[in-house]
């Protein structure tokens, strides 16, 4: 393994050489992926940070809606009145929430990250294939970001549609006071959050497809890579489509086309649009939104994968069938954007098909369950807060699933559509399991990243905090939605059915804001360990994929001589005859002979008969 | 000398990733229309009041005919690139462009005609709205086209090394023929819808 760092200076390796880097071009307009990548993870965690104490607003409104609060008019000022949360303002809460937690948190904190700081090192490239629309893609999601929570500040308040902004409440600006000013800001931010989603995407693609390094093919790739792989594509196949719901939005907002409005009164006045759909925008706005999920829990699906394995000390079970599935739920996620619409009067032949794609997406994802579970069967398990936090996303994985087939039924979800039982699944499904794919990500690559480690015990408070945590926030919920309470109401004192479930909602409340304390144990944890983390070793997880192979200190171009060639696939972990339990991508064959099967020859004749005779000396027998 | 073997196999690699992308950049783009394709099929599908109900004026034609013949000049000024003929390039590059904007004049005056005919953008027929917005999102995007083509003329002038002159172009004129190819499937879409 120390055979392929070679510390010679770093001036020395081709283009690479020559590099006069300024303050400005070295941590803010940087184009090198290493920095990127930072720059992603830390916006993201601002984002999340900013999205959580939207929802802990939200839920002190829900859990004491006959409450005064006079701090939050302090904070809040007139959207707070009284220290009471406006409804208007409730509405603007869970909006902003969605779209920062779904688009900003989970897609580009997310893929961003990880994409831009695994992508060149795990398959072995210098950079990105574009480094200059690289940073062009985070500078744009930076703008987005600035835009959204600016928002805030503008007087009729941020958008308050739904993060799925729906026609009309979205198109018509006089319908309540989120659909003003925030609303177009809110388009505004959504549009460069596409524009970088599709320059970062079409860049990670293309790098992955054209920059690997030698012996780095198709089937070597760890699942990390062919899960952003995956998701670059879902998205550069879905995002576009949000973008032309968007235009045709914006001319039915601004310039009075009738794309998705008919036959509407607002405030007395009668509107002149005619004609329009708003189920034409649900229809193009899930063709996107679906995908989206995916988006956002493939790549936590990947990160998981790589830390399970190496912390198992075990191969991934079922490597292939780990990529087929990821396969399989990448075509799926096209065609089941309809379960979102089972309400919408939709012809129930067509809500038969779409409840068949739907409930299929069962089988990929199971088989992912199960290859989890069977990759920890007996490992010589590491329990590191990463870990941890991949144990907990498989946790999310399985508990919300299993939700899915209940709403995946157009008969149930004719029920449950639009109540908590959503809000419960989709939080543990996607935002939960995403998230701890997150968490887990940056623990694990933190050495990687800031070349320090973080603290141990921090990460355990913080993983048994959040874990409880969500589990005691969102459990409740499902016997919530199935008692028929809908979302996004305002006041469960509003509601005689609905007053019973204030008591629980207090529960869920407090649940949330320890959850969101424990927060404070990563972000001390994150920041701290920036400076005062214990100094990484170069592979401090004894791990097999090619980024645990550059020099602990950043240089451009990450490897200071050649780019090493990869010789096996990453996951040779506690191979019999091995005097280590991992084995590097780069260590040749040959000096494994100890270790060597048949079957990792593929049929090379020729390699099999030297093993086989290198066996043969050393009475060593395998099986054929 | 190693060192510079490095250094142009990493060129070619990054630029074969970087044409890699724009093909990827062209699916993103093509995704666009199609949903507004089926934004369209959908709607129109809505009612009977619904649909184009109109002969689409015949500027589309002389427009399609300009479009096209761009697509072959430039296909011109790319082999005159790849010879080293800088001044032939340069000469089709400026045919290329005009025809570029010949283009763009065409479709304002396509939009025009529909609205001599009462055919607005602001429309209780949004079928007919979609008329603007497929042509108007498509000229956007010649717009865009119209700054790569003359980046590729400030290439020539300047000039810029051969080879990454040829790279230019490449990407140049496979950027404008996708152009084309898009304009010529709207119109047939459009065209099957009258």
């Amino acid at each position: 393994m120390s055979s392929t760092v070679i510390s010679h200076d770093a001036a020395h390796h081709g283009s690479h050489d020559h590099h006069h880097e300024t303050f400005l071009t070295k941590y803010i307009f940087s184009q090198d992926h290493k920095m990127i990548a930072k720059q992603f993870l830390i916006t993201g965690i601002i984002m999340a940070v900013f999205a959580m104490l939207l929802s802990i607003l939200f839920r002190i409104q829900l859990a004491w809606p006959d409450k005064d609060f006079p701090i939050l008019e302090v904070f809040l000022g007139k959207w707070a009145e009284g220290g009471r949360i406006k409804p208007e303002f409730f509405l603007s809460l869970v909006t902003i929430h969605g779209t920062m937690m779904v688009f900003f948190v989970l897609t580009a904190g997310l893929s961003g990250t990880f994409s831009n700081l695994l992508i060149p090192y795990q398959i072995g490239a210098r950079d990105m294939a574009s480094p200059l629309m690289n940073m062009l893609s985070y500078w744009f999601f930076f703008v987005a970001c600035v835009i959204m929570i600016g928002s805030f500040f503008v007087e009729s308040g941020p958008a308050s549609a739904g993060w799925t902004i729906y026609p009309p409440l979205s198109a018509v600006p006089t319908s309540i006071s989120g659909s003003g000013m925030g609303m177009t800001l809110w388009l505004i931010s959504m549009t460069l959050f596409i524009a970088s989603q599709v320059l970062g995407g079409v860049n990670y693609i293309s790098t992955i497809l054209n920059m690997r390094t030698k012996g780095m093919d198709l089937w070597r790739m760890p699942l990390t890579i062919w899960s952003f792989f995956l998701t670059a594509i879902v998205g550069l196949l879905s995002f576009p489509v949000l973008v032309s719901a968007v235009v045709l939005l914006i001319f039915d907002r601004s310039f009075g086309t009738s794309f998705y409005l008919s036959d509407l009164v607002v405030q007395g006045q009668i509107l002149p649009n005619e004609g329009g759909s708003p189920i034409l925008f649900q229809h193009l706005f899930w063709f996107l939104g679906h995908p989206e999920v995916y988006i956002v829990v493939m790549p936590a699906l990947g990160l998981t994968s790589e830390v399970i394995s190496t912390n198992s000390r075990k191969p991934i079970f079922g490597y292939h069938a780990m990529v087929y599935s990821l396969v399989g739920i990448t075509v799926l996620s096209f065609i089941v954007w309809g379960h979102h619409m089972f309400v919408t009067g939709m012809n129930p032949f067509l809500g038969g098909v779409f409840m068949i794609t739907t409930l299929i997406i069962a089988v990929p994802s199971a088989v992912k369950a199960f290859n989890y579970i069977a990759t920890l069967w007996r490992g010589n398990i590491r329990f590191t807060p990463a870990m941890l936090f991949a144990i907990g996303m498989v946790s999310f994985f399985v508990s919300g699933g299993v939700t899915g087939i209940f709403l995946g039924n157009a008969a149930l979800d004719i029920n449950l559509h639009d109540t908590y039982f959503v809000v419960a699944h989709f939080h543990l499904v996607m935002g939960s399991a995403s998230i701890f794919g997150m968490l887990c990500g940056v623990y694990h690559w933190y050495p990687k990243m800031f070349g320090r480690m973080m603290n141990t015990k921090l990460g355990y408070l913080h993983f048994w905090l959040t874990f409880l945590g969500a589990y005691l926030v969102f459990f409740p919920m499902h016997f919530m939605g199935i008692d028929g309470v809908p979302r996004r109401y305002y006041a469960f004192t509003e509601f005689p059915f609905m007053e019973k479930w204030v008591s629980v909602n207090i529960l869920v409340t407090w649940a949330a804001i320890v959850a969101g304390l424990g927060q404070v144990a990563f972000l001390v944890n994150f920041f701290g360990s920036i400076w005062r983390g214990k100094k990484a070793t170069q592979n401090p997880w004894k791990s097999n994929t090619l980024e645990w192979t550059t020099p602990v200190e950043h240089i451009h171009g990450n490897w200071p001589g050649e780019i090493p060639a990869v010789h096996r696939w990453p996951y040779d972990y506690s191979k019999p005859g091995h005097d280590e339990d991992f084995i590097s991508q780069v260590v040749p064959y040959s000096q494994t002979m100890s270790s060597n099967s048949y079957h990792d020859f593929e049929g090379d004749e020729e390699a099999i008969a030297i093993q086989r005779e290198w066996n043969k000396e050393n009475n060593r027998s395998v099986e054929e | 000398m190693e060192n510079k073997e490095l250094v142009i196999a990493d060129l070619l690699r990054t630029r074969k990733a970087k044409k890699f992308s724009l093909w990827l950049g062209l699916i993103g783009m093509f995704m666009m229309f199609a949903a507004l394709s089926s934004g369209f099929i959908v709607y129109t599908a809505s009612g009977v009041d619904k649909g184009i109900k109109t002969i689409l004026p015949h500027a589309f034609i002389y427009s399609t005919v300009a479009i096209i013949l761009s697509s072959v000049t430039i296909h011109f000024a790319f082999q005159a690139a790849k010879t080293g003929n800088l001044v032939r390039q340069k000469s089709l590059l400026i045919f290329t462009l005009a025809l570029g904007l010949v283009f763009f004049v065409l479709q304002l005056k396509a939009w025009g005609i529909l609205t001599e005919r009462g055919i607005y953008f602001i429309n209780n027929n949004a079928s007919q709205s979609f008329i603007y917005i497929f042509t108007g999102l498509h000229l956007a995007h010649i717009i865009a086209g119209i700054i790569v083509l003359l980046r590729c003329y400030i290439g020539a002038v300047k000039p810029i090394a051969h080879d990454y002159n040829v790279f230019r172009m490449d990407l140049g004129a496979i950027f404008w023929h996708f152009l084309d190819l898009l304009w010529i499937y709207i119109y047939v879409f459009l065209l099957l819808n009258q």
